[in-house]
């Protein structure tokens, strides 16, 4: 919950040592600024970690919070949201939209218990290759240090078609005793299970 | 090609039978790029990998190939799409800025609707971009999963077919304007030519001579600016700007305003005898970069088109005292209109060619070299002026008092370019207009010239023989970036002289040359403007601000806008022939576009389902081109298809989910995050969170029942 997150991670049952702990990282482009740069650090060779994955939105504008909310519900260690800087959006403003939902999100997304800096807004223009390929470094440096995300895994594998609502009923509903919640779970998240169940849909 | 194509191994498809579900069936195709993917990626594992782990998501076969893009690589995904009943198709190779458009056309050709093919870029953001063969394996593996999530969701679309208007937008009259004018005017289309300034004609109108052939400047270019102010295609807006762009490729909507002249263009006869009879002289900054006077009332210069002067209102003596309307007095057509406002002209054009051009680098940046501090530094538009015969000084080459020739000049080079204090890049043309005033300076005076470079750069048709000819008129070239420009004598024969102090980096010592006049070959700089014009045309620029060309090699003068090119040097520092050269391309491109009288669009479009929609209006505010109107009747939002550009941002603003966004939709765009994490970075599936909430092991439990 704390912007101070643990450096070492969380011993997680199973989990690797924290020195060869490799994020995963989904990165939000946008088509016309970010996206180029993507494709400019490419043309021009220069390298960065793996770790992260990127997805294609015409606009940072595009970004629906669910989208961030789905990232780290399907394993995703941190997400990186980038686009063109302010100012030079190819829709006009775009952009200004997205920093304001960003900055919401980032708010919603620590009181859901992730540390803020595997949230992360980066603007770089078509030309950036090189900051976009140092900025993807650093960030996965940071997430690295931080660990993998602390999330309970589970094994709910397939809940489509299922009756949420009908099982929570079925388990007396809010009426019952909170349970033993593993993996350090605050008790105060189960405020948050519809965005995470939608999310994972 | 069938020989071509029988060459393919027969290991290298792996075919996964039958689909589990429904009648998606999904060909993957994974492309070596030779060993630009291959030598990094493990691209017939990938192949193997998503044949046998990608079933249940409707992968019917997975083939790797040499080179995809190639005739046969085209021919193995047409294929399998009919031998195979293939129905989604997804491309592992390079950028879809590339080849997206290669393999929809194949996809259609094959009888699919193209926007059921999905390219994934696993060049780019893969093996170009990382060295771990094993991590960049299975990153290729993951963006490859998350284009089959991807296309899965992906519908057939039609793309949306505008109508382009013939006529085109020239911003920007200089020489690569005045290019891209006359093509599309002699091939019979409209061309509106707006200016800024007085008249057209941009720095070529100031120079002397060209390099490498000393064609005299105006010699060359005012026939074609005559040709240009009469052509019965052109209109030609001078004295104007462009202050809104809106609409898109075939249909923009341009407002220009018109400044007022105060004089009247149909009435003017450009006699000129108004700028006679003005009393009032003023230094021109602009033309005659401050070495010259005009009136208050001016063309710039003797050759100007149009003719027709303006009144340099800050300047005039009536709008400054009320009195004096000598121009008025003697003009015989009573042109003169002191009443004339601005006007704002709405401008209907399907194509924009932006030829804004370049700003000289100042040099009074560079103190060390003592512009506007030393009288006898003069910049390299300055010495243009200086030696031009129409100049100030009808071309008589002499020091800042007016009389003295030089005995002795310096031409220093990049000045502002390569760099780091200033601008890295290398301004193209400054070695070659460097070589031109040495030769000037020769021909005009008795001086002995020095020249002192970094590196001479003369690449170009006839250049390098330019420089040897200079080399044989006996300059005197010396390698070394000058540190300082001074007047400061340290014996008795540098007193009364210009001192270059220069480390001769060819014999390794510090030098000193006194001399009495030092020109500064400033490089070229973006227009000061540069980043506001970009964002008023929805175009990018760099980090300079020099414009993003749509691709640097392949695609020179068209950008990432569909309708918007550029031509000269608002794309970064060039020579005439190539300012020319561009003008003419974007020219053609434009052409093609007319010609072809329709054009297919993106349809990446959002639309509201009405019977969703609870009308509370909070994306009415989240589109900046107004595309979405509120129903008072229905009470419900809608969206112009026609104005929608595509973004996004009111699909994600929704809180009803109500907007759904075409080729852009939440359930691809969820569906591809999901792809993508379907293994960890160490290739083995990804655990899923298991959701924070209470009971969850009931739930579960609930849910196994």
């Amino acid at each position: 919950m704390s912007a101070q997150a643990p450096v070492a991670p969380a011993p997680v049952e199973g989990a690797a040592p924290a020195a060869t702990f490799e994020p995963v990282i989904i990165g939000f482009t946008c088509n016309w600024c970010s996206y180029r740069a993507a494709d400019l650090a490419g043309t021009a060779r220069t390298k960065y970690p793996p770790n992260v994955r990127l997805i294609r939105l015409m606009c940072s504008g595009r970004l629906d919070p669910t989208f961030v909310l789905k990232a780290f519900a399907e394993g995703a260690d941190a997400v990186l949201v980038t686009g063109c800087h302010p100012g030079e959006c190819h829709y006009i403003e775009q952009n200004y939209k997205a920093l304001r939902r960003f900055q919401l999100l980032q708010r919603t997304i620590e009181a859901l218990g992730i540390e803020p800096g595997r949230f992360q807004l980066v603007w770089a223009s078509a030309a950036e290759g090189v900051r976009l390929a140092n900025e993807i470094a650093r960030v996965t440096e940071e997430v690295r240090a931080l660990g993998p995300l602390n999330w309970p895994a589970g094994d709910i594998v397939d809940i489509d078609g299922v009756d949420l609502d009908a099982a929570w009923e079925a388990t007396g509903g809010d009426a019952g005793e909170p349970p033993e919640t593993p993996g350090g779970v605050n008790p105060d998240h189960a405020a948050a299970k519809l965005p995470a169940a939608e999310a994972a849909r | 090609m069938t020989a071509e194509h029988s060459h393919l191994p027969a290991g290298n498809a792996s075919s996964a039978g039958l689909p589990a579900e429904g009648d998606i069936r999904i060909g993957v195709y994974v492309c070596h790029c030779g060993s630009n993917i291959a030598g990094v990626v493990d691209v017939a594992e990938v192949a193997r990998w998503a044949a046998e782990n990608l079933r249940d998501q409707g992968v019917v076969v997975a083939r790797d190939y040499k080179f995809m893009c190639s005739s046969p690589g085209q021919e193995l995904v047409t294929d399998d799409i009919k031998n195979l009943g293939l129905n989604r198709i997804v491309v592992a190779a390079c950028s879809p800025h590339l080849h997206e458009n290669t393999f929809r056309t194949a996809t259609a050709r094959a009888g699919l609707n193209p926007y059921l093919c999905e390219l994934v870029s696993i060049r780019e953001q893969d093996s170009w971009v990382h060295t771990d063969k094993a991590a960049a394996t299975v990153k290729a593996k993951a963006i490859l999963a998350g284009g089959v999530e991807r296309v899965r969701r992906n519908e057939p679309l039609s793309p949306m077919t505008v109508d382009i208007n013939p006529a085109t937008l020239v911003v920007g009259g200089g020489i690569a304007g005045i290019s891209a004018t006359l093509e599309l005017a002699d091939a019979g289309f409209k061309v509106y030519l707006v200016e800024k300034d007085a008249s057209i004609g941009g720095h070529m109108a100031q120079f002397d001579k060209t390099f490498p052939t000393l064609d005299c400047a105006a010699c060359i270019l005012t026939p074609k600016m005559v040709t240009a102010g009469t052509h019965p295609n052109v209109d030609l807006l001078t004295w104007s700007e462009v202050e809104k762009v809106e609409g898109y490729v075939g249909n923009f909507t341009v407002t220009v305003r018109k400044k007022a002249r105060y004089v009247k263009e149909d009435l003017c006869n450009g006699c000129g005898v108004c700028q006679e009879k003005c009393p009032k002289k003023v230094l021109d900054e602009v033309f005659e970069a401050g070495l010259g006077y005009r009136k208050a009332i001016y063309t710039p210069f003797a050759q100007a088109v149009p003719r027709t002067p303006v009144i340099d209102r800050p300047n005039c003596t009536y709008f400054e005292k009320g009195t004096c309307k000598a121009c008025e007095k003697f003009c015989e057509t009573n042109a003169i209109d002191f009443t004339q406002e601005d006007t704002v002209l709405t401008l209907e054009v399907g194509n924009i060619i932006i030829a804004t051009g370049y700003d000289l680098f100042d040099a009074r940046k560079m103190t060390q070299y003592g512009y506007g501090r030393l009288p006898n530094v003069f910049t390299s538009l300055e010495f243009e002026r200086l030696s031009n015969s129409a100049g100030p000084t009808n071309g008589a080459v002499v020091l800042r008092d007016g009389v003295t020739e030089p005995k002795s000049v310096a031409i220093v080079h990049c000045v502002g370019s390569r760099d780091r204090n200033h601008n890295n890049y290398c301004s193209a043309i400054c070695c070659m207009q460097s070589l031109k005033f040495a030769h000037l300076v020769k021909e005009h005076t008795e001086a002995t010239i020095y020249d002192f470079y970094i590196d001479m750069r003369t690449a170009g048709k006839g250049y390098d023989e330019f420089y040897q000819r200079i080399l044989e008129e006996g300059g005197i070239f010396v390698r070394g970036k000058p540190a300082e420009i001074t007047d400061v004598a340290r014996t008795p024969d540098e007193e009364g002289k210009l001192i270059i102090q220069v480390e001769d980096t060819l014999v390794g010592q510090q030098r000193r040359f006194p001399v009495d006049m030092v020109i500064l070959s400033s490089g070229l700089e973006p227009r000061a403007d540069a980043k506001e014009l970009a964002v008023r045309f929805g175009i990018s620029c760099s980090f300079d601000g020099w414009a993003i060309e749509k691709h640097p090699k392949l695609d020179p003068v068209a950008t990432m806008t569909e309708g918007v090119f550029v031509a000269g040097c608002v794309s970064g520092p060039k020579d005439i022939p190539a300012s020319v050269a561009q003008g003419a391309a974007a020219a053609a491109r434009v052409l093609g576009r007319i010609q072809m009288k329709k054009m297919n669009l993106e349809p990446i479009k959002a639309t509201v389902h009405a019977e969703h929609c609870s009308g509370c209006r909070i994306c009415n505010t989240m589109c900046p081109y107004n595309a979405i109107s509120f129903d008072d009747v229905k009470g419900v939002s809608s969206i112009n298809v026609a104005m929608c550009q595509g973004c996004g941002t009111c699909v994600a603003a929704c809180p009803a989910g109500a907007i759904s966004g075409t080729g852009f939709s939440d359930e691809q765009v969820l569906a591809q995050i999901e792809g993508l994490l379907r293994i960890g970075a160490d290739g083995t599936p990804l655990k899923r969170t298991a959701y924070p909430v209470a009971h969850r092991e009931e739930i579960e439990e609930a849910v196994r029942a």
